[in-house]
């Protein structure tokens, strides 16, 4: 592997205090992230995605704390910063967070072009009006119309799509090495997710930072990534390319993810979905974490913890199906022939979009 | 060529006189305006929509097109200021504007609403036992206190929920334990239609299925109406019969659901199709995402944009020249057969 690695997540473990319980949200982490590239983590709510994220700006809530491990992001380690000191020049300038809901991680007080500026002021020292030009600039980049008139306008005046512009013109003020998206487009419309989609890729090339994305829908992963986190229970569960996730998915839980998408239902049979909830962590987890949801469980999988089996240089399944002890057991059809299956139920689609892109041109 | 341009049809004459299926909501004519002041905003307008008993009907749309003033407009929630709703199976009787109290408050036994975030949507402070059956309570809906609980039972059970939950408060529950809670209190009235809007844009990929199956059981059993209000084609393929697509208070297609995703014709149904997200990173890398600009239309006086029949039961917003176009595509296809 001749590519540079920007983090490098060593056993990280996180707890949280709560009612003088303590839960293990994040157990035993350990993942390289490479330069330039796009890593996804999916996972459903609650499967510690976010809070994972959180260790690399020291954004923690104040009851979390972590328990172990390492996070060496260019010869510091990450997880032995504290104090708010610590963190400048680190947080937000070189690591840089997009949050989910544009309108709570917007100050409605401020106009738009107050808060750009601010950054600009406060990472680059700039004067204000050079920050102000500066801004502008940053709101063209992301293609906000008369960027100029509407600097002064107050975020209540944006769209949501807008919006989520104007939080990505914030991140590109410091040009951050890495970007984390915590599931910027969940609460958008899907034209308008595809727009931001499409910004973001297009501006890493420009920047060339490494982005973080965070999301539970796997269509969006199969636009972003290019490598792939399934996370569950606060673990990763299995990791690769994104083809090896797509194509050659070996967890059961990835398995269950993938066939719950709305995109690949027929009207004939019901949709299927994962019963039962993810686990709370109130209790210490034995075993598999998703055993109790898992058709294809073992009785091993209920009293031991499977180790991550590695089924090629990129790809490896935290599961015991893939001991050589364990039966052989058949993927669900409908994803096992993914793409025959999506050509299926895209195929006039697609052709539709080719003859709807010849007409445009 | 001549003969493919037969005599147009506006939707409005079929629907004003189509007797062949049970009609339950007619729509006619429906403007719908919030007025500030002196300034007025029309949300909504010109709308002719009829939507049939025991079908699915899709309206999907991006946010500010008016999907859910549509809805709320049907269980008087927001006003109407033009046109009117019909009601009714047999008889229609006219629901909007201004009705009789006793009538208005009968309506609500009929049509129930499944809302978009449960969290929101229910009240934290009372258990789940009063949420579901408030309706009850409400309509003096039981004789005794044991037949309301025999009620409220069968429904959690029915919802894949079990009756010791009925002492939980919301915050105990997920995110689709709660919205299945929703579904509970809205089915306890057993309506003849419900307005599900975006009931499942709130919660996670991996449970939205579940919610999405209960709504289409629901219907499977009782002949349930729903108009099912969602933004994302994909979610309603599966449920809908019929899809209506909506784009600035003003519905630019209307088709079966499996139709409109072999011919979609207007350009803002292609944009929306080409929009979502394909799970397969092959075909999805390579993907371009069409953006609709209304302004590609050439309407004029001479040549304005109505809702016109393009083949049965298949709808678009275009002027004749459009109207003509889509016709010849239609009749490429099928001549064309599957040699493509």
């Amino acid at each position: 592997m001749e590519k540079k690695k920007v983090l490098e997540i060593k056993n990280l473990s996180v707890g949280f205090l709560s009612h003088g319980k303590k839960m293990n949200v994040i157990r035993d982490i350990t993942l390289d992230v490479f330069e330039g590239e796009t890593l996804a983590i999916v996972g459903e709510s609650g499967s510690g995605k976010s809070v994972f994220t959180k260790t690399f700006t020291g954004m923690l809530d104040s009851n979390g704390y972590i328990s172990n491990g390492s996070i060496m992001f260019d010869g510091v380690d990450l997880a032995t910063l504290k104090k708010t000191k610590e963190w400048l020049g680190i947080r937000g300038k070189r690591i840089a967070t997009i949050f989910q809901d544009p309108m709570t991680s917007l100050n409605p007080l401020f106009s738009i072009g107050y808060q750009i500026s601010e950054v600009l002021r406060l990472h680059h020292n700039l004067s204000k009006e050079e920050a102000k030009k500066e801004a502008i600039n940053l709101l063209k980049k992301v293609r906000i119309p008369d960027a100029e008139k509407r600097y002064n306008d107050y975020p209540f005046q944006y769209s949501g799509g807008m919006r989520q512009r104007v939080v990505i013109a914030i991140a590109l003020a410091c040009r951050p090495e890495i970007l984390i998206c915590d599931e910027p487009t969940t609460a958008l419309d899907v034209t308008v997710q595809a727009q931001i989609l499409d910004l973001i890729k297009e501006l890493q090339k420009e920047y060339k930072w490494t982005t973080i994305f965070i999301t539970h829908d796997l269509g969006v992963v199969a636009n972003v990534a290019d490598r792939v986190a399934v996370m569950y229970g606060g673990q990763i569960i299995e990791y690769g390319t994104v083809e090896d996730i797509f194509y050659r998915s070996a967890h059961p839980y990835t398995w269950a993810l993938l066939a719950s998408l709305p995109q690949l239902g027929s009207k004939e049979d019901p949709l299927s979905y994962i019963s039962g909830n993810p686990p709370t962590f109130t209790s210490e987890i034995i075993g598999d974490a998703f055993a109790v949801r898992n058709k294809y469980a073992m009785r091993i999988d209920f009293l031991v913890e499977p180790p991550m089996f590695k089924i090629s240089e990129t790809h490896s399944a935290k599961t015991w199906l893939l001991d050589p002890r364990a039966p052989k057991v058949e993927k669900p059809t409908i994803i096992k022939n993914l793409s025959k299956r999506i050509k299926e139920v895209s195929s006039e689609l697609k052709k539709e979009i080719e003859i709807g892109g010849e007409k445009h041109e | 060529m001549s003969n493919v341009v037969d005599t147009p049809v506006k939707y409005v004459d079929i629907h004003r006189k189509d007797n062949n299926r049970n009609v339950l909501v007619s729509f006619q004519d429906i403007r719908i305006s919030f007025k500030h002041g002196i300034y007025e905003r029309v949300i909504i307008d010109h709308l002719n929509l009829d939507i049939y008993k025991g079908e699915i009907l899709g309206l999907v749309g991006e946010s500010g097109s008016g999907k859910t003033t549509i809805g709320r407009a049907l269980i008087r929630i927001i006003p109407t200021s033009g046109g009117q709703i019909l009601y009714g199976d047999e008889t229609k009787e006219v629901i909007s504007g201004k009705i009789k109290k006793d009538r208005a408050r009968n309506l609500k036994t009929k049509i129930q609403m499944i809302f978009q975030d449960p969290s929101a949507s229910l009240n934290d402070r009372s258990n789940v036992d009063y949420i579901i059956s408030e309706g009850l309570r409400a309509f003096h809906l039981y004789k005794d206190e044991a037949e309301r609980l025999e009620k409220v039972e069968k429904m959690i059970r029915r919802v894949g929920l079990s009756p010791e939950h009925l002492k939980r408060y919301p915050h105990e529950f997920s995110g689709g334990q709660r919205q299945r809670i929703g579904i509970a209190r809205c089915m306890i009235m057993d309506p003849e239609m419900i307005i599900a809007d975006e009931p499942i844009s709130a919660l996670d990929v991996s449970i939205r299925a579940q919610v999405l199956n209960l709504i289409k059981e629901f219907r499977d059993e009782r002949g349930l109406t729903v108009l099912f209000i969602a933004h994302d084609l994909s979610v309603v393929k599966y449920i809908s019969d019929r899809i209506a697509v909506i784009y600035q208070g003003r519905l630019v297609e209307l088709c079966p659901a499996d139709r409109l995703f072999e011919v979609p014709l207007h350009p803002y149904t292609k944009s929306l199709l080409s929009a979502i997200p394909l799970p397969d990173p092959k075909v999805e890398k390579k993907k371009t995402v069409i953006i609709y600009n209304p302004s590609q239309h050439n309407y004029t006086a001479d040549d304005p944009a109505d809702f016109y029949e393009v083949e049965p039961h298949h709808y678009v917003h275009c002027n004749l020249e459009e109207l003509a176009n889509y016709k010849r595509i239609i009749k490429g296809l099928k001549e064309g057969g599957k040699n493509e």
